[in-house]
C-alpha cells in the first residue's frame, strides 16, 4: 500500500506525463482523459492512480507499428518507457500484451505478425525492469481492428500493440 | 451423413466402355473443350504477362445439355433433384443446360427411347432423364440415363437408393456421373465446404464454423460464436476438421469430429498454434507454433501424439500444405525478408524457394492432382489468387482485386474457392469459385458474410 505522500507524488508525476502525451490521442486511441471514474480527491475527471483507467489515460497503453514491421519507433519506445515506469509503480497488476495487424495481409501471416509485435513489446517492457512473470502476450492478427474504415491512415491505427492490465481487453468472444 | 448408402448395385445400363473406339462425337467434343482450356493455360503462362494471363470469359464452349424435369411419385421432389443436377453442371462452366421451355418432347417414361430428332433440333448434344420414387422401405430410389443425342446411344445409366433427407446428394451424384462421363475427369459436386460464417460489426465480428454443400445449400453452423474461430480444414479421410480457436483466450489448433461434434485440442504447447492442415493420409496435422517473435512448422502424429519440429528460423513460417503423395510440404516464409513460397521434404530437409515473381506470396495449397500449387499474392496493394507448377514455373493469375485470399481446391483439382473482401467499413467477405483457367468466376451464396473456405474430398 502507498501512503498519502507517495500517492500525491504519483499524481503529480502522472499529470506531467499526461501533459506530455496528451497530443498522442489524436489518432483515435482507446482512452479518454475524461473517461475515468476517479474520485474527486485526485483531480476532476482524472482516473484513480493505479487503476486500469489511469494506465490507459493518454493512450499510454497503445503503441503503433509501420506496415509489416514489428520494430519500435522512437515514439513507441517512449510510450513503453512510460508504461514500464507505471507498471513498476503498481506491481499488483498482471499484464497482457495484445498484438494486432491491419487488414492488408493474409490471415495466418497476420496472426504471426501480431505475435511478433506483442513479443517485441514484452521484451522491451522486461528490459525496462517489468518482471517477466507478470507479462503474457496474445495475438489477434487482423481479427480485431479498432478502426474500421478503408484508407491508409485508418489501417495504421490497427497495426498496434495494446498493453492490458489483468488479461485480454479484447475478449475473443 | 455416413448412412448414405449408395447402392451402386445396378448396373450401368450402358455396357459401352468409356473412350471405346466408337467414342461419340460428343465425347470427342468434350475432350476438345478440356484440351483447349489446357492450351490457353500454356499460352498465357509467361511470367511477364501475369496480370494479362487471365482467360477471357466464354473461350470454352459449354456442352448444351437438356435436363428435363425428373419424374416420379413425388413430382416436386423429382423436379428439385433435376434442378440440382442442372445447377451443378451449369456452375462448372463446362455445360449449358438448355431452357426447358424450348423442349419439344415431354419425358414421361425414362425407359422409352427418346426421340433424338426432337432433342437435336433444339441444339442439345446430351440429354439426361431421371426418375425418383419411394421404395418399400420409404427410401428414395433414383435412376437416370444419359444419352448422346447425336448418335442416339446411351452413355450412362444408374439407379441408387438413399434416405430422403439426402435428396440433394442424389442430384450431386448424378451430376458427378454426367460430368465424369462427358469430360473424362472425376466430378466434384458431391462435396462440402467448411467455412467461417461472419456476423456483426467489423471491430467485433462474430465468427462461427459452418459447413455447406459445395453449391451453398444445407448450411449448418458448427460453433456458437462465443470464441473466434479461423481457418477450418477438412480431413482427407475422416468426417473431421481441424481449425484454430481462441478458447479461453488461448489461440490454439483443434480437431472437431463432425459426427460426434467432439472437439479436442491438438497438443499443449507454450505458444500460439495456428495454420493447421491434415496430411493426405489424415494421420497427421501440420501447423505453425509461435515462439518469441518467430513461428515455425510442426507436425503431430494423431495416433502417437508425437510432435516433430520441421523448421527452425527466426522467421514466420506458416501456411503449410502437403503434396498429395505426402512427400513434400509447401509453405510460406518471410525468412528472406517478405512472404514467399517454399518447398521442403516432409521431414523438414531440403527447403528451397519456389516464388520469384514480383510481390509477396502466401497461403500455398497443393492441388489434389499434384499439378499445381494455388496461392495468394500481394502486388501493388492488390490481392490476387494464382496458381503455379510445383517447380515454380507457369505462374498464372486467376483473379485479382482489393482483397482475395485463401484458395482451396475442388476434389478434382479443376476449380478453386477463395474469399473476397471489398473496400469499405461495412464490407465483409464472400466466398467465390473460379475455374483453374481463370474462367467462370461465381459467388457462392451464403446466409451472411463468409471466409476461410475449405473444400472436402468427394463424399462417396
Amino acid at each position: 500500500m502507498f501512503d498519502r505522500f507517495v500517492v500525491v507524488a504519483c499524481v503529480a508525476m502522472l499529470t506531467a506525463f499526461l501533459g506530455a502525451c496528451a497530443n498522442k490521442s489524436a489518432d483515435g486511441g482507446s482512452a479518454s482523459l475524461l473517461g475515468g471514474d476517479g474520485s474527486a480527491g485526485f483531480g476532476k475527471g482524472r482516473a484513480m492512480p493505479g487503476t486500469a483507467e489511469d494506465f490507459k489515460s493518454g493512450t499510454r497503453d497503445l503503441v503503433y507499428f509501420s506496415s509489416d514491421s514489428s520494430d519500435l519507433t522512437p515514439e513507441a519506445q517512449q510510450t513503453l518507457v512510460e508504461q514500464a515506469r507505471w507498471l513498476q509503480q503498481y506491481p499488483q497488476h498482471q499484464i497482457m500484451v495484445e498484438g494486432h495487424a491491419d487488414e492488408r495481409g493474409t490471415r495466418e501471416y497476420n496472426l504471426a505478425l501480431g505475435a511478433r509485435r506483442a513479443q517485441t513489446v514484452r521484451r522491451f517492457l522486461a528490459q525496462q525492469g517489468v518482471a517477466n512473470a507478470r507479462l503474457r502476450t496474445i495475438s489477434f492478427g487482423k481479427e480485431r481492428p479498432v478502426a474500421v474504415c478503408d484508407d491508409i491512415s485508418c489501417w495504421s491505427q490497427n497495426r498496434r500493440a495494446q498493453t492490458v492490465l489483468g488479461g485480454a481487453a479484447i475478449s475473443s468472444r | 451423413m455416413t448412412e448414405f448408402m449408395t447402392t451402386f448395385a445396378l448396373t450401368f445400363l450402358s455396357l459401352r466402355q468409356f473412350r471405346s473406339a466408337s467414342a461419340s462425337a460428343l465425347l470427342r467434343r468434350a475432350g476438345v473443350a478440356l484440351l483447349s482450356g489446357l492450351v490457353v493455360m500454356l499460352v498465357t503462362a509467361p511470367a511477364s504477362a501475369q496480370l494479362t494471363g487471365r482467360q477471357s470469359e466464354g473461350s470454352l464452349s459449354p456442352i448444351p445439355i437438356a435436363i428435363p424435369e425428373f419424374v416420379g411419385d413425388n413430382p416436386q421432389l423429382a423436379i428439385e433433384i433435376s434442378n440440382v443436377v442442372a445447377n451443378d453442371l451449369e456452375s462448372s462452366g463446362l455445360f449449358k443446360p438448355l431452357d426447358r421451355a424450348s423442349f419439344l418432347e415431354a419425358v414421361r417414361d425414362i425407359n422409352a427411347p427418346p426421340r433424338m430428332v426432337d432433342w437435336r433440333s433444339i441444339g442439345a448434344d446430351a440429354l439426361t432423364v431421371g426418375r425418383v420414387t419411394r421404395d418399400a422401405s420409404g427410401r428414395l430410389s433414383s435412376e437416370f440415363r444419359l444419352w448422346d443425342v447425336a448418335t442416339g446411344k446411351q452413355l450412362a445409366g444408374q439407379r441408387f437408393a438413399t434416405a430422403e433427407a439426402n435428396w440433394r446428394r442424389v442430384g450431386h451424384i448424378i451430376a458427378d456421373q454426367i460430368y465424369e462421363r462427358l469430360t473424362g475427369e472425376k466430378g466434384y459436386f458431391d462435396s462440402r465446404v467448411v467455412f467461417v460464417d461472419e456476423t456483426g460489426p467489423k471491430e467485433k465480428r462474430v465468427k462461427r464454423l459452418a459447413i455447406m454443400d459445395q453449391d451453398g445449400a444445407n448450411v449448418r453452423v458448427l460453433s456458437k460464436g462465443s470464441e473466434i474461430v479461423l481457418t477450418p480444414r477438412f480431413s482427407p479421410t475422416r468426417n473431421e476438421i481441424t481449425f484454430m480457436s481462441y478458447t479461453r483466450d488461448q489461440p490454439r489448433v483443434f480437431l472437431l469430429n463432425l459426427e460426434t461434434m467432439q472437439r479436442e485440442v491438438v497438443g499443449e504447447f507454450p505458444g500460439m498454434t495456428f495454420a493447421p492442415r491434415f496430411s493426405p493420409d489424415g494421420q497427421r496435422v501440420i501447423f505453425s507454433m509461435q515462439s518469441e517473435g518467430s513461428s515455425s512448422l510442426f507436425e503431430m502424429d494423431l495416433r502417437t501424439r508425437q510432435t516433430r519440429r520441421l523448421t527452425q528460423t527466426d522467421a514466420i513460417d506458416t501456411g503449410p500444405s502437403y503434396s498429395p503423395d505426402g512427400k513434400q510440404i509447401a509453405f510460406e516464409s518471410d525468412r528472406e525478408g517478405t512472404q514467399q513460397l517454399y518447398l521442403m521434404n516432409s521431414d523438414g530437409s531440403g527447403a528451397r524457394r519456389l516464388s520469384y515473381g514480383e510481390g509477396r506470396y502466401s497461403t500455398p495449397v497443393w492441388s489434389p492432382r499434384g499439378d499445381y500449387i494455388a496461392f495468394t499474392k500481394q502486388l501493388s496493394g492488390r490481392f490476387l489468387i494464382g496458381v503455379m507448377r510445383p517447380d515454380g514455373s507457369g505462374e498464372r493469375v486467376l483473379t485479382e482485386g482489393f482483397h482475395n485470399e485463401g484458395p482451396t481446391w475442388s476434389p478434382n483439382g479443376r476449380v478453386l474457392m477463395f474469399f473476397r473482401e471489398g473496400q469499405g467499413s461495412n464490407n465483409g467477405a464472400r466466398i467465390y469459385s473460379v475455374d483453374i483457367t481463370g474462367y467462370n468466376e461465381r459467388v457462392i451464396p451464403t446466409p451472411s458474410f463468409a471466409s476461410d473456405p475449405a473444400w472436402s474430398p468427394l463424399l462417396n
